[in-house]
């Protein structure tokens, strides 16, 4: 079986500008940020990004890395909830948004797994989600029609199809079988199944024996086909959270308020962003110790 | 100890899951979540509550506590319950219009904010498929608009009657830190169901866009029973956080 262990920048230097990314996790959980890291150390740009938001994508936006943006939200998930760089590019008009219902992500997603050019759904319907689209968005009347021979008309959600996938889990082995261990596997495995290139970093890689152990057979989410590349990537989760750690608050708010000045992002940027990951790794653990004095 | 505005605000949450019976209630803040609680530790005993995460609780804790569970709710699933219709939605809400649009998402152009919120979250969804509820906890002008910058939630002349898709559209109230409202205005519009204790028709209509019905009519939202109080003050929430989120 193939050995599909990669490191970060590997896993980056195999997208191109312009590709389509969707990025698992959820808000300010169990987001693939060591990933998104190496994204930003790299001169891949011009990206359409697909996610439930959190941080992942407001690092991004600090970059000038997304054109486009599918979401269901963007939300930090604790105070002040709303991520400041998405924020900054959303009024300064800079990216493209196809806002959706949360369920539509979801149902986007299961389209693409699928191999499916769309599927019906009714969230959506009536809301400013179809003017969000600009056209790109359509609705299909059911051939059936109900008993009393009305047809109902619904959303019909376009296959979300990711060129790549970043996900985030607990637990995995060099041939990409992965686990999450903590309360809600989120769509890591729909990203993976929707993309033609998938990527998992994991706090731990196992030899294959012991990740069965280790969780439920229900917590391995993730198979081989659907593994092209692996990444150990002990606290790659961080500063959201990841199954074996919380998320690091003081160090989500200290991203917060670094963004609200130039002089402030430049130093967050040259002692977090502009490093390796081990250094990135470092400087939060020093960080955190600074705040216990 | 005499009753805070906050209590009263507690139990007509509460009153907002009055007949819902076995579905999920999903209160989205503090005051409603406390609400929901209580509805299910009186006179709702088959609601189902979640942590707010991924579990179900078998036994209610109070504010920010843990209990004993009794299944798994993950966001998947979620989804799932939302597309069954078997949940009641308390949302927040930014803006909301005399028909019961919401926004939650941002103010401004669709492409260009001004100012930038969540974006339109489960809002589409909960407001299309099940029954909906709105608390704002500070009832003013500026959310209770003439018309929302962006519909997230739909409101009922969003409903368009020649299509079932739109069959299970169903706002049930709006409460806020003045009153408990619905839309069986006419036309489905905001119409004043009670005032709390305090609280006069002129200082509703002073922070409102628009004219609410029933406004001269309403009557006094009902006050926690002693046993209402207890629960709230002693099991639900001993910190006292729901007067936090509303002002007393």
């Amino acid at each position: 079986m193939r050995d599909k262990r990669m490191t970060l920048d590997e896993v980056v230097g195999e997208l191109r500008s312009g590709m389509t990314i969707g990025i698992g996790g959820w808000g300010s959980r169990r987001k693939p940020m060591a990933l998104v890291r190496a994204l930003l150390r790299s001169d891949v740009t011009d990206l359409t990004v697909v996610t439930y938001g959190g941080p992942d994508l407001g690092l991004l936006c600090s970059a000038g890395k997304v054109r486009k943006a599918y979401y269901g939200f963007v939300s930090l998930d604790s105070a002040p909830f709303y991520d400041p760089w998405f924020a900054k590019a959303r009024t300064e008009g800079a990216i493209t948004v196809r806002e959706m219902d949360e369920g539509m992500v979801k149902c986007g997603l299961q389209a693409a797994a699928a191999r499916l050019p769309f599927l019906p759904i009714r969230a959506g319907l009536g809301s400013a989600v179809l003017d969000f689209w600009e056209g790109e968005l359509a609705t299909i009347p059911s051939p059936y029609p109900a008993a009393d021979g009305r047809v109902e008309t619904l959303v019909a959600m376009p296959a979300l199809n990711l060129d790549a996938a970043f996900v985030h889990l607990d637990l995995a082995d060099k041939h990409g079988n992965a686990a999450y261990t903590g309360v809600d596997p989120y769509f890591d495995d729909l990203y993976c199944l929707a993309a033609e290139r998938r990527y998992v970093s994991a706090d731990r890689l196992v030899e294959t024996e012991e990740l069965v152990k280790a969780v439920p057979q229900q917590a391995i989410i993730l198979n081989r086909m659907l593994v092209d590349g692996v990444v150990e990537s002990p606290g790659g989760a961080h500063f959201t959270f990841s199954g074996s750690y919380g998320r690091d608050e003081k160090f989500q708010k200290h991203y917060v308020a670094a963004a609200q000045t130039p002089e402030s992002w430049a130093e967050f940027k040259g002692r977090y962003l502009d490093v390796p990951e081990t250094e990135y790794q470092a400087a939060v653990h020093a960080f955190a110790e600074e705040q216990k004095l | 100890m005499s009753v805070t505005r906050a209590e009263v605000c507690v139990v007509a949450a509460a009153e907002i899951f009055r007949g819902a019976g076995e579905i999920m209630a999903s209160p989205m803040s503090t005051v409603t979540t406390i609400g929901a609680r209580l509805a299910r530790l009186t006179f709702e005993p088959d609601l189902l509550l979640s942590d707010g995460e991924a579990l179900f609780f078998a036994e209610v804790p109070a504010i920010g506590a843990k209990a004993p569970v009794e299944g798994w709710i993950p966001f998947s699933k979620v989804f799932d319950v939302v597309a069954s219709g078997r949940r009641h939605v308390v949302m927040g809400a930014n803006q909301i219009d005399r028909f019961g649009n919401q926004n939650l998402s941002a103010f401004g152009p669709l492409q260009q904010p001004k100012r930038q919120m969540f974006g339109v979250r489960g809002a589409p969804g909960n407001t299309i498929n099940h029954a909906t509820s709105y608390f704002v906890p500070r009832h003013t002008k500026r959310v209770f608009v003439d018309q929302v910058d962006i519909i997230s939630g739909i409101g009922y002349d969003r409903v368009d009657p020649d299509n079932p898709a739109y069959r299970f559209h169903h706002l049930h109230r709006v409460v806020t830190n003045l009153g408990v409202f619905d839309f069986n205005g006419p036309d489905h519009t905001l119409r004043a169901l009670s005032l709390h204790p305090g609280v006069g028709a002129d200082e509703v209509a002073e922070n409102t866009s628009f004219e609410i019905a029933g406004l001269a009519e309403a009557g006094e939202t009902r006050l926690p029973t002693e046993e209402e109080l207890r629960i709230i003050r002693t099991v639900l929430d001993p910190k006292g956080f729901r007067e936090k989120e509303v002002a007393a």
